[in-house]
């Protein structure tokens, strides 16, 4: 599997392409806070089927300890956690990771458009904090894409930008 | 199990004088959780003023708790104040746990040759099978026999809610909800379904109380009955607690009841979407 997936970029080098983009990629910013006690947030990143309600979980940024405490605050995040967390074992390969301090963060979604079927869909961030609060911001896409475009969503509270390019 | 069944009995004794007066509830302190060994703390109590502790607890023997799979659990550190009653669990299953109170009895009133009024059992007596017939009379003056139960709910889910706990007894008035009840959420509006020792019965009066009462002017209570169905819409008006009663009357009891009652109690959560 990841031959063939280090091939294409090569194959499409070969041919002239500047660089292979994936086809769907996130940007998210985890904004600076300005406060006296700070956890970095838990983020879930997912999409979802507006009509068949069937979620893909593109990432999931947690607190992985040695002994689950983590998984506590999971729930936090509550429509992730209704919609998709609360049927799953943590942590999940390729999609469960640690969480980020602030900055801005480039997510390639290519494992969760791999299986994607054809219809309407939006994408979800929602993220959660410690001391803090919750935010939750979305996107509407079709798939499959038709043409190369990049929406974005703003966040005013625990999330900033929100970028997602869409490259068929 | 006998002892179980002695509690019981006992707090018939209990329940129909205290519930004149005051409301039983029981408040967990998260309904939704996620993890592999969660923890919950839960507090019972007898008040009027919902959700806030200032009367009298609701004792531990009188309430259980059952395990998704559908086993017993175990209330843990449990202590009892002077207005509430408190205990840990431990959800070491996923799935949905439920705390229950649980009881069921006879009770009857007459008026004796003198034309006193009597009543079986008598406040703080305990009575053993075999009591009802050696201590109420077959014929008297105004004699009156009711059945009558009461069951208690709240639910508490770590990971993906279950149904085993949702399971009807079939016994006493009791609550089947269209959504389950650890997944309620504002604008998302619920049919409850109420059945007597298990059929759906209209005319059950429901009364649906949101958690703040000390922080507003009034009840801001909802008063539903049933529909012929045994139905009753809910349109949660805000995300947070609340406490929920139902109660049903009428006369298709068992001999040698006349009368059947049933009351039924639960606290519920609602989360914002």
């Amino acid at each position: 599997m990841s031959v063939c997936k280090q091939m294409m970029p090569l194959l499409l080098a070969g041919i002239g392409a500047p660089l292979a983009a994936a086809q769907l990629t996130v940007d998210v910013a985890i904004p600076e806070m300005d406060v006296a006690e700070y956890h970095r947030p838990y983020v879930a990143i997912w999409v979802q089927n507006i009509d068949s309600k069937a979620v893909t979980n593109g990432a999931v940024w947690y607190q992985i300890d040695a002994d689950g405490e983590g998984e506590k605050w999971l729930k936090d995040m509550r429509l992730w956690w209704r919609r998709s967390g609360r049927s799953l074992d943590m942590p999940i390969d390729g999609v469960t990771g640690p969480t980020r301090k602030p900055g801005s963060y480039n997510v390639n979604l290519d494992h969760v458009t791999e299986n994607l079927e054809p219809g309407q869909y939006q994408l979800y961030v929602e993220a959660s904090r410690e001391v803090g609060g919750r935010e939750l911001l979305h996107i509407d896409f079709d798939w499959p894409l038709t043409k190369a475009q990049t929406l974005t969503a703003q966040g005013k509270t625990e999330l900033g930008k929100l970028s997602v390019t869409f490259n068929p | 199990m006998k002892f179980k069944q002695f509690l019981a009995l006992g707090l018939v004794l209990a329940l129909p004088m205290a519930a004149e007066a005051h409301r039983f509830w029981v408040l967990p302190a998260a309904t939704v959780l996620s993890g592999d060994d969660p923890w919950v703390t839960v507090d019972a109590a007898v008040s009027n003023d919902i959700f806030y502790f200032n009367h009298y607890p609701l004792k531990a023997h009188y309430l259980s708790v059952v395990k998704p799979d559908g086993s017993e659990g175990e209330m843990l550190n449990l202590a009892e104040g002077k207005h509430r009653t408190t205990f840990d669990l431990n959800l070491t299953e996923q799935g949905t746990y439920k705390v229950l109170m649980s009881s069921s009895g006879l009770q009857a009133s007459w008026e004796d040759e003198n034309g006193e009024r009597k009543r079986w059992p008598g406040r703080g007596e305990k009575p053993a099978p075999g009591d009802f017939e050696k201590q109420v009379p077959k014929k008297a003056k105004n004699l009156k026999v009711g059945y009558s139960s009461t069951k208690l709910e709240s639910f508490i889910t770590a990971g993906n809610p279950t149904d085993t706990v949702l399971a009807l007894s079939n016994k006493g008035l009791e609550m089947q909800a269209s959504a389950h009840p650890n997944d309620l959420f504002t604008g998302e509006p619920v049919n409850l379904t109420f059945l007597m020792d298990g059929k759906a019965v209209p005319g059950v009066e429901v009364v649906i109380i949101p958690d703040g009462v000390r922080y507003r002017n009034s009840q801001q209570e909802i008063k539903l009955t049933t529909d012929k169905n045994g139905k009753v819409s809910v349109e949660w008006p805000q995300a947070g607690r609340y406490w929920l009663e139902a109660e049903y009357e009428d006369d298709q009891a068992q001999a040698p009841a006349t009368t059947r009652s049933g009351k039924y109690i639960a606290t519920l959560e609602v989360l914002p979407l």
